[in-house]
């Protein structure tokens, strides 16, 4: 005799969508930031602040979702892991989206000013965050632990790149100290970037949570 | 009559009893009900039983204090091992070892003939266990141990039968407490009662794990997910005989079951 969770199912499976949703939404806020950083657009860096307003609607909106699951669904064992995770899950993405419009006032702070120097390794950080933002959701939806943990491993070529960024920027700073103030920006840029690849990590930790039921530090940044 | 003594335990706690239950199989007639069940219930703690309808969870706490050999045709092989002895040796006395492991079962079932006193009394009358004085202070300390000395100490000699579904189900825990058990066995105790009155039976048995070792078997697995330290899960595989699948803390079993059959039952996806 099976019980009824046809309707359960269904609204867990609307609940991955929706975090799918909201992840393709963080992506698109990391990847514009960028490119209003990189030429300086006023106008979209504006945007992308505006628009964070709805990522974080978007993450309250899951969130009701999850708790009135747990309130009329009373879930248990993966169904409740799931969930949980999901919660956890929908946060981190939520300050992904702010360290895109973080990154979006850097370029509004810039002004009148140009870029210190053309962007190189910072979009290479973006990318690497980006890839493995998708690539974490992807396990989560399919379940896969292995995936991950594989994942969370490469956030050390993030702070690798971090830095060389790092490095590179206190050059500028040191052979002309009237670069500071975009220099400093830039590294804000940067440190943004790493701390998306941070927060990657804990989606990945969620995930094999949910998988394994086992909560696991995966990396533990250096920064 | 009025009861104005003060209360005191009727003896000093001694600590909770352990319970071992060493490859448990049942049987009625022909048709085994349970193979094999080994499980070493928490001393103190509260032990709830799932499963789905027919996996011999009844059967496996029936077998607990002997109450299972009652129905004619029934057998049991195994070990249940109370304190260290074991409850099926030859010479032991099923009377005694119902006294020590005591039973409350799915609908409340007080004496319908006698007073809320005399039917937290009969046991200890019965087996002439205290009288006078010492029977009164019992009576008094089994209600307020069942939680239920407040709402009836000013009708004592009113019908069980008059009580609400909630409170006849907490006398007939006074009336199971009074003997002094070692062990409470409780089958489906709230099964006929409304949420509050359920809800006041679980804090109850909260407070009855302190001194007493506890199993209760559940339908409802929020309520072995709120009220138990450890849960058991029974199956009945195809041969319709039931087998423990899996024993471990509470809330390791409903956040992390180990077992794939455990997992499919508490999330609804059989049974």
């Amino acid at each position: 005799m099976w019980r009824g969770r046809a309707s359960f199912d269904r609204a867990l499976g609307g609940l991955h969508d929706e975090v799918l949703v909201l992840g393709s939404m963080v992506d698109k806020a990391l990847e514009r930031s960028i490119e209003a950083l990189r030429r300086l657009d006023q106008q979209a860096a504006r945007d992308i602040i505006h628009n964070d307003l709805t990522i974080n609607q978007k993450r309250f909106e899951i969130e009701e979702q999850a708790i009135e699951l747990i309130a009329t669904q009373q879930p248990l064992a993966r169904d409740l892991r799931t969930i949980v995770a999901v919660l956890h899950i929908i946060v981190e993405l939520e300050r992904i989206g702010d360290y895109a419009e973080g990154i979006a006032k850097i370029a509004l702070l810039h002004g009148d000013q140009p870029l210190l120097k053309p962007l190189i390794d910072v979009p290479r950080m973006a990318d690497k965050a980006r890839d493995m933002l998708r690539r974490s959701l992807s396990a989560f939806i399919e379940h896969d632990a292995q995936a991950a943990k594989q994942i969370a491993a490469e956030d050390d070529e993030v702070d690798a790149l971090y830095d060389q960024v790092y490095r590179e920027l206190l050059t500028y700073m040191l052979n002309d100290p009237r670069t500071i103030d975009r220099a400093t920006w830039l590294l804000w840029v940067a440190h943004n970037l790493e701390r998306s690849a941070d927060r990657v990590t804990n989606i990945c930790e969620r995930v094999v949570y949910e998988v394994t039921g086992r909560m696991e530090e995966m990396n533990v940044s250096k920064y | 009559m009025e009861y104005t003594h003060t209360l005191e335990p009727a003896r000093e706690a001694p600590p909770a009893a352990s319970l071992i239950v060493e490859r448990l199989s049942a049987w009625y007639g022909a048709r085994q009900a349970l193979r094999g069940v080994s499980l070493e219930i928490a001393p103190g703690q509260v032990t709830a039983v799932i499963g789905p309808s027919g996996c011999g969870k009844s059967t496996l706490i029936r077998c607990l204090n002997r109450l299972h050999e009652v129905a004619p045709g029934t057998r049991v092989e195994g070990r249940v091992l109370l304190n260290g002895e074991d409850v099926y040796a030859p010479g032991v006395d099923p009377v005694l070892v119902r006294r020590r492991v005591g039973m409350v079962f799915q609908r409340p079932n007080p004496f319908p003939t006698m007073s809320i006193f005399d039917n937290v009394a009969a046991g200890l009358r019965l087996n002439g266990l205290a009288s006078g004085y010492e029977l009164e202070r019992i009576v008094i300390h089994s209600l307020h141990q069942a939680a239920l000395w407040e709402e009836v100490e000013h009708k004592l000699r009113q019908p069980g039968t008059a009580l609400s579904g909630g409170q006849q189900q907490r006398l007939c825990i006074a009336r199971a407490l009074a003997v002094q058990p070692d062990v409470l066995l409780l089958d489906e105790p709230t099964g006929a009662l409304d949420p509050v009155a359920t809800l006041k039976i679980e804090e109850l048995l909260r407070q009855l794990k302190e001194r007493y070792t506890i199993a209760i078997v559940t339908h409802n697995m929020q309520q072995a997910a709120r009220v138990s330290d450890y849960t058991a899960f029974l199956l009945a595989g195809e041969d319709r005989v039931g087998e423990l699948v899996e024993y471990g803390p509470t809330g390791e079993l409903f956040t992390n079951p180990r077992d794939p059959r455990t997992e499919a039952y508490i999330t609804g996806r059989f049974g």
